[in-house]
């Protein structure tokens, strides 16, 4: 790990622990916001797997049966009488945010109050088996539209996620190592300055005393001769 | 108030029209490349697109992916599921933890 390059100061080091603090405390946050996403996606995953297994399996059923229609009816009169709908929908975007990522969520509103009454022909030239198809068709839309809500959820945490995982390991493996290394340096180096300087003062002392004592020797000498 | 769009082969799409959603029926991928684009932009929440045509609009679709709103889902059509629906949900699902734990295991 490579460590940061900077000068030795005590002003530096100062700095650095304290974003040493502060990488410590979002490696933390950041930690706890991808285990809560993860639990919640893993949940919103298996519902997502679920729900498109059960829209395609009704959808597969619902094309039958428009297949079935339209071998007993022409294309023609297939497309007429379906050319004006009666039943509209009208949908509505709210927003839910989860760990600070805006959701959509969809609720929808039909047009038609009767559900049975959302056939858009008359009954004379079109076959009962358009009707059971568009009956069957109409019962799936809620299922499909929970599983649109649902797997753009799941896109949208699954992008958060990965941010999110990507910056907690950045912290752990990069960030913090860099700044502990750097911090280890500087105080080392600091260290050294510390024992330099002691060595330093302890020389100049001695040859102080050394000359002091040299000088006494001489006095003493002087007077005695 | 947001409009459903669903994109797809005329026969596919047909019925979605009688339960109120705005069809547009394609014949080939440059039509559904370009009803894409016309409306994807718009006030349109939700674009259902058959997984034939979704397959060739990867591009158009992956620029709408992290972005609100629309939502892009692929439904099978009346040939039946292609699973491309199934695999964007196990790429969500990739992406997210970094490897498919849900789907492996289910096999």
């Amino acid at each position: 790990m490579e460590r940061l390059n900077v000068n030795p100061t005590r002003m530096m080091l100062t700095t650095l622990k304290k974003r040493l603090v502060t990488a410590r405390r979002g490696h933390k946050l950041m930690k706890d916001k991808r285990d809560q996403l993860m639990k919640g996606f893993l949940e919103l995953a298996r519902e997502n797997k679920r729900l498109r297994e059960e829209v395609e399996n009704s959808l597969a059923r619902v094309y039958e049966s428009f297949s079935v229609a339209s071998a007993v009816m022409s294309q023609e009169v297939m497309e007429e009488a379906l050319m004006f709908p009666k039943q509209g929908v009208d949908l509505t975007v709210s927003g839910k945010n989860i760990m600070s990522v805006d959701v959509p969520q969809f609720s929808f509103d039909t047009k038609a109050e009767d559900s049975s009454d959302i056939y858009p022909y008359g009954f004379a030239s079109t076959s009962g088996e358009l009707d059971a198809a568009i009956a069957g068709l109409a019962s799936v839309l809620p299922a499909m539209l929970e599983l649109a809500a649902k797997e753009k959820e799941a896109a949208m945490l699954a992008a958060e996620l990965e941010k999110t995982r990507r910056r907690v390991n950045a912290l752990e493996y990069v960030k913090i190592p860099q700044l502990e290394m750097t911090i280890k340096y500087i105080v080392m180096k600091l260290d050294e300055n510390e024992r330099g300087n002691q060595t330093r003062l302890m020389k100049v002392k001695d040859m102080i005393l050394k000359e002091a004592i040299e000088e006494k020797r001489e006095q003493t000498k002087e007077a005695c001769g | 108030m947001y409009k459903i769009g669903v994109i797809g082969d005329r026969e596919s799409v047909l019925g979605f029209k009688a339960v109120g959603l705005d069809v547009f029926p394609c014949d080939s991928q440059e039509e559904a490349n370009k009803a894409f684009k016309k409306i994807a932009g718009g006030d349109f929440a939700i674009i259902y697109i058959t997984e034939v045509f979704y397959k060739g609009m990867a591009l158009e679709v992956a620029e709408y992916i992290d972005k609100r709103l629309p939502a892009i889902i692929p439904i099978p059509d009346k040939d039946g599921s292609l699973g491309i629906g199934m695999e964007s949900v196990k790429k969500a699902v990739e992406r997210a933890v970094g490897a498919d734990i849900l789907f492996g295991g289910d096999k």
